[in-house]
């Protein structure tokens, strides 16, 4: 694999450290007028998502990563590997549930989902940012409740549950931001 | 969008900023008998510092390699040397490599030079030029914070700098949870200079000068070496910063002209043994001190960072008419 030397750091750089992949997030040069230069950076490790700071020599270097984003479909899962496949080339690949993380609330058949492959590997799965699912198991709305705050729990085919107005029936179809969680609408 | 790339980097406002910073400069030095001179920015020899890389330029005629100037330094205490005035210079200086938020590999100095006057005097002048400096652009800055590298060094890491080595400082900095690069090794100027940057600088006010001064001997550069009030081996060298921002570096000048010598050959082993280029040293400079410089002080102060503070610039393209990028 190729090394990179610290100029060639950027935002977007994908380096092994520690024997994990990361991304650079931000990189800063640091030198002293008559002193030595250093590169200090801010890095996320792709496999845990934790942001954490390094400084290096300018005279060092590191080991690229072998990581890549790619579009996926999503095709189905046995509940031990989530299985996808690339549409252009029809390839299948599979997920473990490391990589998935909670992506498995948000996937419905086919859905199109963003899979960071380390070394030709899944190792992150990102759903796509919304979805529209159907209410599987909610309980009724009573007209003119507004003492709770009007939300109650609506639970999907996936086992995810979404806090929803109270004027939502079961069976109904609504857009979900797989980011935080949240009912954004009703679908039409 | 179009071709963004003709534009300049700098506003029309920071233009005149930038000219109306360089003609206070100038006038100030001026009216206190500091004669401007001007001299070459392309020279036979290079510094040999091996933390500065110089841009190497090939004349396409005589095939001759020669160096652009990383400072005036060289050429101004030869002309010390001749005619031992008081002089100043603003200066283009180059330096490979160097691009960041507040690096670009060309820059100007402001650079100049008191006889018969040591770096704690010029301190005086340097902390008095930059006062009057801000009251012409309606800063007020409080009192100046002067601060003892080995002060310093001794209140983070609880020893004196003469029992610091590198693994203490690795270990100060494993505590606080900071990233300590392994390829450090055994080079302790280089955990020093990462000391200062990650724990005195972030520490500096924003709202005044701080003068760090009495550099550890090993980074005397071209100072003279002697010993402080408390007997603590010092190099007679000051910076300057306002908040993280390093501004200016000046010297007590070395004049011993066999010491310089022997920095230089000093430089060139480091240099060697890191596989970095070896660069003609400057021998001009050396029959120069042979000759004899007067007992002087010298500053070189970074014009753009200047500038950058001045105004509130946040990175050093808003105050170049043409940033690297787009040079």
């Amino acid at each position: 694999m190729a090394n990179y030397g610290t100029n060639d750091f950027k935002g977007g750089l994908k380096i092994m450290l520690d024997g994990d992949p990361h991304t650079i997030v931000s990189n800063e040069f640091v030198k002293p007028g008559k002193g030595q230069a250093f590169t200090r950076t801010r890095v996320r490790n792709l496999k845990t998502g934790r942001v954490v700071e390094r400084t290096f020599r300018s005279s060092d270097s590191v080991e690229s990563a072998d990581v890549m984003d790619v579009p996926l479909q999503y095709l189905y899962s046995d509940g031990e590997q989530w299985h996808f496949m690339d549409p252009t080339s029809f390839e299948q690949m599979a997920a473990d549930k490391t990589a998935m993380g909670d992506a498995y609330l948000w996937l419905m058949d086919e859905a199109m989902c963003e899979v960071t492959l380390f070394n030709g590997v899944p190792l992150v799965v990102t759903p796509p940012n919304f979805v529209e699912m159907v209410i599987k198991e909610t309980d009724p709305g009573l007209r003119g409740d507004t003492a709770t705050g009007g939300t109650k729990p609506a639970h999907m085919e996936t086992g995810a549950v979404v806090k929803v107005p109270l004027f939502i029936e079961e069976g109904e179809k609504i857009k979900i931001d797989t980011r935080t969680g949240d009912y954004v609408s009703r679908v039409k | 969008m179009g071709d963004r790339r003709w534009q300049p980097s700098a506003s029309l406002d920071r233009l005149k900023q930038s000219a109306e910073l360089r003609s206070f400069l100038r006038e100030w030095l001026a009216v206190r008998g500091v004669l401007e001179v001007s001299t070459p920015v392309l020279s036979a020899a290079a510094t040999t510092d091996p933390n500065i890389d110089s841009f190497e330029t090939i004349d396409a005629i005589d095939g001759e390699t020669r160096y652009l100037q990383t400072s005036p330094e060289f050429a101004m205490k030869r002309l010390l040397s001749a005619y031992q005035a008081d002089l100043y210079q603003v200066a283009s200086v180059f330096r490979a490599g160097e691009i960041g938020r507040y690096h670009n590999p060309e820059f100007t100095m402001l650079e100049w030079y008191r006889c018969g006057v040591d770096h704690r005097a010029l301190m005086d002048e340097v902390e008095a030029l930059l006062h009057d400096v801000a009251t012409t652009f309606n800063k007020a800055w409080q009192p100046s914070l002067r601060i003892a590298y080995h002060d310093v060094v001794e209140s983070l890491l609880g020893r004196p700098l003469t029992q610091v080595d590198v693994p203490l400082i690795g270990e100060y900095f494993e505590r606080h949870e900071r990233s300590f690069p392994e390829s450090i090794g055994r080079d302790r100027d280089a955990a020093l200079d990462l000391l200062i940057d990650e724990f005195l600088l972030p520490t500096l006010p924003n709202d005044r000068l701080s003068f760090l001064f009495d550099y550890p001997s090993s980074q005397a550069a071209l100072a003279r070496c002697a010993s402080d009030s408390q007997g603590r081996a010092i190099a007679e060298r000051f910076e300057v910063y306002v908040g993280r921002l390093e501004l200016a570096n000046g010297f007590h000048e070395l004049s011993d002209a066999d010491e310089q010598r022997i920095r230089f050959e000093s430089d060139l082993d480091v240099r060697r043994r890191q596989g970095k280029p070896l660069v003609p040293m400057d021998h001009s400079l050396v029959s120069a001190l042979q000759f004899g410089l007067p007992d002087c002080a010298g500053v070189a102060l970074g014009i753009e960072r200047l500038l950058m503070v001045l105004c509130g610039a946040e990175h050093i393209n808003e105050v170049l008419a043409f940033d690297v990028s787009r040079a």
